[in-house]
This record gives structure tokens, sequence and C-alpha cells, in this order.
């Protein structure tokens, strides 16, 4: 067992590194960009575009729990929560709090 | 030191009306139930959301671990899904970066990038004078990351409790949260083009390549963005 726990740490210590090692080099590259250069405007787009895809990635071909439900019925979920979204002038606990009890209704009782 | 006045400022976001709170904690809940089932105790699960707070990479740590891939299989799973806080911080940082500020809270804060306290800080870093936003930025992550440690730990404690339908409920609260800000962030052509594109070309990576299809689907998309921006 003392094995298996020495295992956990080194592996929590190696993902954290791992994740660290991305936001560090960003801020050492952040140092040379202006705010008013093309640059900064090409990244702000690329940061954009891949949570976009990273979102759509979790909402198309999610991993865990959620792939145990319809794929039609994620997105009529994403879709009616992003209508409450703006509906109710962009409230985000209506829609967050509303998307988790319909998923796991319409899963359920479908 | 820090400015407790934009520190807390900063430190508030995580009530009201836009709060993530609700979403990294579903989020938080989920994983501290997952870490417990895969045999982690509660000390290494709290350690781990410390330590990492970036969901997709604990996700994938848990399911390396599960199936017992190598550390230097881990590391690069974990390094390649969470290369995406790279283009984050360099489209974060420059709004921050103020002379009379020490590099160490650069350094220390870049820790609390993930999508939830970016969002935030980008919708609302220009409400605050750029001398004190580092101050601010510290105070939103600050705000965040310890939601999610409190949620690890409440996941952790509630797993037995909590079964898979409401699992299934807990995991979609994430990208809804997440789509909300992002339709909430589009103001001007180039960042809808780079979100809708974005949206489109991610999962359809996905179909040439898994494991790259965020990373070919972001950098394709919000440089074809960038450029009809420019061009426009």
């Amino acid at each position: 067992m003392s094995e298996m726990s020495s295992n956990i740490v080194l592996v929590i210590l190696i993902t954290s590194f791992a994740t660290y090692l991305s936001r560090f080099l960003g801020v050492i590259s952040s140092e040379k960009i202006k705010e008013t250069s093309k640059v900064f405007k090409w990244f702000n787009c690329i940061a954009y575009s891949v949570l976009a895809a990273l979102i759509a990635r979790m909402v198309f071909f999610p991993a865990g729990d959620l792939a145990e439900s319809d794929i039609l019925i994620r997105l009529f979920v994403v879709i009616a929560s992003v209508a409450l979204f703006l509906f109710t002038k962009k409230n985000l606990v209506y829609p967050t709090f509303l998307s988790a009890i319909l998923l796991a209704l319409i899963n359920n009782y479908l | 030191m820090i400015n407790s006045k934009y520190f807390f400022q900063g430190f508030k976001s995580i009530k009201g009306l836009d709060s993530p709170a609700l979403a990294l904690g579903a989020s938080f809940i989920a994983i501290g139930a997952l870490l417990k089932n895969i045999g982690f105790n509660l000390e290494q699960s709290i350690f781990s959301t410390f330590l990492t707070y970036a969901l997709p990479g604990s996700l994938v740590m848990a399911e390396s671990f599960l199936v017992g891939a190598s550390l230097i299989n881990i590391f690069l799973a974990v390094w390649l899904v969470n290369t995406r806080l790279y283009p984050m911080t360099v489209a974060l940082m420059p709004l921050l970066l103020h002379k009379s500020q020490p590099r160490w809270k650069y350094y220390l804060s870049c820790h609390f990038i993930a999508v939830s306290a970016w969002l935030i800080m980008k919708n609302n870093y220009q409400t605050v004078e750029k001398k004190h936003r580092i101050d601010f930025w510290i105070g939103i992550g600050a705000g965040t990351w310890l939601t999610a440690i409190a949620s690890t730990i409440i996941g952790f404690l509630a797993s037995d409790y909590l079964n898979k339908d409401m699992m299934i409920g807990l995991a979609i609260v994430n990208p809804v949260y997440f789509t909300c800000m992002m339709v909430g962030a589009m103001k001007n052509l180039q960042i809808n083009l780079s979100i809708i594109l974005g949206a489109i070309l991610g999962p359809a990576f996905f179909f040439v390549s898994p494991e790259w299809s965020i990373l070919y689907g972001g950098v394709s998309a919000g440089t074809i963005a960038y450029f009809i921006g420019v061009f426009k």
C-alpha cells in the first residue's frame, strides 16, 4: 500500500508539473508581447478557438460519465441552457442549475 | 505586496449572478468522487486539485492512472491536453503586466489560469486600471481555486451518495457554463469567428486525431479568424 500511495503522489506531482509548464512558459513569452501587437491579437484568437474546441469536444465526444448520455440529448440541453442564458439577460446561475437537472431527468426517463 | 482592495474585488467574483462557483463546484465535486473511486485518499485528492487546478488535466490523469500508464506517458498526455493553457496565458498576461509589480506575482498567479478564471478576467479586466490588474487577477484566481479545492473535498466525501444519473448531471454543468460564458464573450468579429470556427473545427479534427484535435482545431480556427479580421 505504501508503494501504491507514493506512486499516487508521484502521479500528482507529474500531472501538476505538466500543467504548470504551459502556464509558466506563457508568462515568459508574455514579457515580450505588447497587448497592442499583432502577435497578441493572434494568440487572443487562438486562445478563444482552443477553448471553443475544448468545450465542443466535451459536448460531442465527452469522456467519463457524460459519454453514457445520448448526443442529441446533450445538444438539446446545451441549446436550451444557452437560450435561457440569453433570455434571462445573461444570468449564469439558472442555465447551469437547469442543465444538470434537465440532463439527469431526460437521460433517466426518455 | 498585494493590494487588498483589488484582491477582494476579484475574489468577490465567485458570488453573484455570473458566478462560476456552481459550475466549478459541480465539476470538482465530480473530480473528488472520481479520485476517491480510483483509490486516492482525501489528502491526495486535495493535493491534486491544489497543485493542478485544471479539469481536463485531472481527468486525463485519472484515466491514465486507471489503465496503469507509465509516468512518462501520464506526463505527455497531461501536457498535451493542457497546452491550451499556453495561448490562454499569452492572451492574458500582457494585459496584466506592469513595471511596478514584482515578477513573483506573475509566476505564482499563472497557476490560476483555467477556463473559468480566465473568462472572468477577460470579460472584466477593463474595469481595473493596469497597475492593479494583477492583484485583481490574484483575487479572482484565489476565489475560483479555493472553490475548486472545497468542491473536491465535498465530492470525495459525498461520493457514496452520488449515483450515475447525478454524476451525468454534474458533468454537463461545466460545458454548459463555458458555452454560456463564451456566448457572453462574443463582442467583435475576430472573437466571434474564433469561437464559432473553433467549435466546428475542434470536433472535426477529432476524426483525424482525437489527442491533437483541440490543438489542431483551435490553432487553425484562431489563425483563420485572425486573418479574416485583419483583411475585413
